[in-house]
C-alpha cells in the first residue's frame, strides 16, 4: 500500500525487528516476576547453595540448545538430540569401564557425537530427506545403539577429575563450572549467528532455501555442519550429564529432546525457521529454569510442572494473534457466525463437562484406591 | 544410467515403474515380504505359524488405530504429538472410572474413552485453528500439559491387573468371533477409515486441504473445519485407544504409551505417508505398521538381544525410508525422461 517497495520492506524489518525487542523484553519482565514470586515463596530461594543446585539440573538443557537454535533457524529440526546424548554418554562409560583413559574416553564420545551428526546432516542434506523423518530414525536408533552397548548395566567409578564438569565449582565460588562452560559456548554461538557470514546464511535458509541456493549460499554444507554440531553438542551435553550424576546409563537423557525445543521455541525462534536470537533463547532457558525451581521448592512434581512449561509454550505463540484478535475486535461483527459461535460453545461445554468428570470420577474412584499403594 | 536409458527406449518397463509410482505400497509389501522370507528361513519354525502371525496383530492393533489418526492429520500437513499422553490420560481416567464402577458395561468405557478424547482433541484443534499456533507446538504443549494431567489425576498412583474389573480386561482379548476383539475394533477402524477417506466428501477435502490449502479454500472447501476435523478425530481414536490399552497391558500408569507418539509417526513414514502433507493411502499406513510388527517380532524370534532390537528397528525404518525415497525419485525422473 505503500508507494515503492524499498521503505516498505524497510518498515516491515523495523517492525520484526521491534517484535524481537518486545519478546526479549517480555521475557525479562517473566524473569523478574517469576524470580520475586519464588522469593516470597520460599526464603531459601534465593540462597547461593540453592542457586548454584538449581543451575545446574539446566546446562545439559542448556548445551544442547545452543545448536538447536541454529536448526530451527534454517528451517529444520532435530529429534535424535537426547538420543544422541545416550549413545555417546554410554560410549564414554563403556570405554572407561573397558580401562580407556576417561579423557580419551571423552574424546571418542565427543567424536561419534560429530559423526552422528554428520549421518543426519548427510541424509536430510544429500539424499533430501525431511529432518523431521531422518531425526525420528535416528531417534530410535541412537538410543537403540546405547542400550546395545551398556545393556542393562550402568557404568560408574569416574575419576572425581571428570565428575568436575558436572559437578565441580569455580574455586571458592559457588558457581558451577558447567554455567562457565555454557555461558562460553553461549557467547560463541550466539557471536556465530548474529555478527558472521555463517549466521547470515542460516538466516537465509531459513527464510527462503531456494532463494539462498541461487544467492551461491552453500546450503548443503551449512545444513550439515549445523547438525554436525548438534551431535557435538548433544555429545557434551552427554558427558556434562554423565559427570553431573556420576554414572552413565543408556536411557540417560529419555524425552529431553522435547525439553530442548520448548526451550528454543519458548525463546522466540520461529518454529518456520528464519528468525530468531541467541539472547531469546537463553532468556528462556533462564525462565524454564526458574519456573521449574520455583514450583521444585514447594515440592510440586516434575510432570504436574511440565503442564505449565506446556502453558506457557503454547501461551508465548498465541499471545501475538490473540493481540491482534483483540486489536481489531471490531472485525469480529463482521466475521461473527452463529455455526462458528455455536463450535466455540461446544468446545468450551466439552471442556467444562472434562473439567468436571476428571475431578468427579477421582473423588469417587481415587482416594480410597490412592491409600492401597500410594508413595508412602 | 542404465534404467533411464531403457526407460526413454522400451515402453514396457516404464508401464510397470509407473505402477509402482502409482501404487507405492508394492514397494512396502516387498520389503515386509523379503523380511518374513529371511526371519523364517532363519528360524526353521515358529515363525510362519497362525499364531505368531495372531501375535504380531494383536501387537500392531493399537498402533494402526493411532496410526490412522496420525496419518490424517499428516496429511493435512499437520502432526499430533500429543497422541501418547491423550492415550494415557484417557486410559487412566478410564481405569479409575471402572475400578469405582465395575458393573459398568465395557462398551459404555470405550463410548467414554472415545467422548473424553474428543474433547482433549478439540482442544488441539482450538489451538491450532483459532489460536494459530503451529500444530507440532500446539501438540508439544498438550503432550506435557495432558501427561501432567495424568499425574496429577492419579496422584502418581496407578491401576493394576488385580483391581482392574475382568470385563475391562475381557474387552481387548475376549474371542466371541474367534478372533480378539482388539483385532477385530482394528479391522473395523481401518475399514472404517477407508470408506471415509475414499468415498466421503469430507475424507477427500482432507488431501484437498493438504495438496494445496489455498486452491481447497478457493474451491470453496472450509480448511479450518477440516484442520479442526482432524484434530478431533485423532482426539476420539486415541481416547479409543486409550481404553483399549488399559484393557490389552491389564493396568493404567502414569507412563502409559509414553514416547508412543514417535511410533505412530514412524508407521505412516513407513507406509509411504508424504510428511509434507497432501498423500498418503490407508494400505501404506496399515503395511507400515505391519512392517513395524513383523520387525519387531522377527528379532525376537531371531533371538537378537533386546538391548539391540531398538537400533535394529531405527536402522530399519531408516533404511526403509531412504530407499523408498531413493526409488521414487529414480522412478520420476525416468518416467518425465521417458515422456509418459
Amino acid at each position: 500500500m505503500t508507494a515503492s517497495a524499498p521503505p516498505a520492506t524497510q518498515n516491515q524489518m523495523a517492525l520484526s525487528i521491534r517484535a524481537v525487542l518486545r519478546w526479549e523484553l517480555l521475557l525479562i519482565v517473566l524473569v523478574i516476576a517469576v524470580t520475586y514470586i519464588n522469593s516470597r515463596l520460599s526464603p531459601y530461594f534465593l540462597e547461593g547453595r540453592n542457586l548454584s543446585r538449581a543451575a545446574r539440573d539446566f546446562m545439559e538443557l542448556g548445551i544442547m540448545m545452543l545448536p538447536m537454535v541454529y536448526v530451527i533457524i534454517t528451517g529444520n529440526i532435530d529429534l535424535s538430540v537426547a538420543s544422541t546424548m545416550g549413545m555417546c554418554a554410554s560410549l564414554m562409560g563403556l570405554l572407561f569401564m573397558n580401562g580407556t583413559n576417561i579423557w580419551v574416553a571423552v574424546a571418542a564420545a565427543l567424536l561419534l557425537g560429530a559423526l552422528a551428526g554428520l549421518l543426519n546432516g548427510l541424509l536430510i542434506a544429500k539424499v533430501k530427506l525431511p529432518a523431521l523423518v531422518v531425526t525420528l530414525g535416528t531417534f530410535a536408533f541412537y538410543r537403540g545403539m546405547a542400550y546395545a552397548m551398556l545393556g542393562d548395566q550402568a557404568a560408574r567409578g569416574y575419576p572425581a577429575s571428570f565428575n568436575y564438569l558436572g559437578q565441580g565449582s569455580l574455586g571458592a565460588t559457588r558457581i558451577p563450572f558447567s554455567l562457565l562452560l555454557l555461558l562460553v559456548l553461549a557467547i560463541i554461538f550466539g557471536f556465530v549467528l548474529h555478527k558472521t557470514t555463517f549466521g547470515r546464511y542460516l538466516f537465509a535458509i531459513g527464510n527462503n532455501e531456494q532463494a539462498a541456493r541461487y544467492s551461491g549460499v552453500p546450503v548443503d554444507r551449512i545444513k550439515i555442519i549445523v547438525f554436525m554440531l548438534s551431535g557435538l553438542m548433544s555429545a557434551l551435553a552427554g558427558i556434562v550429564l554423565a559427570a553431573r550424576f556420576g554414572s552413565t546409563r543408556p536411557d540417560i537423557g529419555t524425552g529431553l529432546e522435547l525439553a530442548v525445543i520448548t526451550a528454543t521455541v519458548l525463546g522466540g525462534i520461529s518454529i518456520f525457521g528464519g528468525t530468531g536470537t541467541m539472547i531469546g533463547a537463553m532468556l528462556s532457558l533462564l525462565l524454564i529454569g526458574l519456573v521449574r525451581t520455583g514450583m521444585s521448592l514447594k515440592t510440586i512434581q516434575g510432570q504436574v510442572q511440565d503442564i505449565v512449561i506446556g502453558l506457557l509454550l503454547i501461551l508465548s505463540v498465541m499471545l501475538p494473534s490473540i493481540g491482534r484478535a483483540f486489536a481489531n475486535w471490531r472485525g469480529w461483527s463482521q466475521h461473527f457466525s452463529v455455526a462458528g459461535a455455536v463450535r466455540v460453545l461446544l468446545v468450551i461445554v466439552g471442556i467444562a463437562l472434562f473439567v468436571v468428570f476428571f475431578l468427579w470420577s477421582r473423588s469417587v474412584a481415587g482416594v480410597s484406591e490412592i491409600a492401597v499403594h500410594g508413595f508412602l | 544410467m542404465i534404467a533411464s536409458r531403457q526407460g526413454s527406449t522400451v515402453p514396457k518397463v516404464p508401464n510397470i515403474m509407473l505402477l509402482l509410482i502409482r501404487f507405492r505400497e508394492v514397494g512396502i509389501l516387498f520389503f515386509t515380504l523379503l523380511l518374513i522370507l529371511v526371519a523364517s528361513i532363519i528360524t526353521k519354525q515358529g515363525f510362519l505359524t497362525v499364531d505368531n502371525f495372531q501375535d504380531i496383530l494383536l501387537n500392531i492393533s493399537i498402533l494402526t488405530i493411532v496410526g490412522l489418526a496420525q496419518m490424517m492429520v499428516i496429511i493435512t500437513r499437520g502432526i499430533d504429538l500429543s497422541v501418547g499422553s491423550t492415550i494415557g490420560l484417557v486410559a487412566m481416567m478410564v481405569a479409575f472410572t471402572m475400578v469405582a464402577f465395575p458393573d459398568l458395561n465395557p462398551v459404555l468405557a470405550l463410548l467414554l474413552g472415545m467422548a473424553l478424547g474428543a474433547v482433549l482433541g478439540s482442544i488441539n484443534a482450538a489451538i491450532i485453528t483459532w489460536g494459530n499456533v503451529p500444530p507440532i507446538i500446539a501438540t508439544l504443549g498438550t503432550l506435557s500439559i495432558y501427561r501432567g494431567l495424568t499425574f496429577l489425576y492419579s496422584n502418581g498412583d496407578w491401576i493394576n491387573s488385580f483391581e482392574m474389573p475382568k470385563s475391562l480386561r475381557q474387552l481387548s482379548k475376549g474371542t466371541p468371533l474367534g478372533v480378539p476383539n482388539l483385532i477385530l475394533i482394528a479391522v473395523a477402524i481401518t475399514i472404517l477409515i477407508f470408506y471415509f477417506l475414499r468415498f466421503t466428501q469430507a475424507g477427500r477435502d482432507i488431501y484437498a486441504v493438504g495438496s494445496n490449502p489455498d486452491a481447497a479454500k478457493v474451491a470453496g472447501i472450509r480448511v479450518e473445519r477440516i484442520i479442526f476435523m482432524v484434530y478431533v478425530l485423532s482426539g476420539i481414536l486415541c481416547g479409543l485407544a486409550g481404553v483399549l490399552w488399559a484393557s490389552r497391558f491389564e493396568s493404567a500408569q502414569t507412563n502409559t504409551a509414553l514416547g508412543f507418539e514417535l511410533q505412530t509417526v514412524a508407521a505412516p513414514v513407513v507406509g509411504g505417508v508424504n510428511i509434507f502433507g497432501g498423500s498418503g493411502t490407508v494400505l501404506g499406513m496399515v503395511l507400515g505398521a505391519f512392517l513395524l510388527g513383523v520387525i519387531n517380532n522377527a528379532l525376537t524370534i531371531v533371538q537378537i538381544s533386546p538391548f539391540w532390537q531398538l537400533a535394529v528397528q531405527g536402522l530399519l525404518i531408516l533404511l526403509a525410508v531412504i530407499v523408498d525415497s531413493t526409488v521414487m525419485r529414480r522412478l520420476k525422473t525416468m518416467n518425465t525422461e521417458g515422456g509418459v
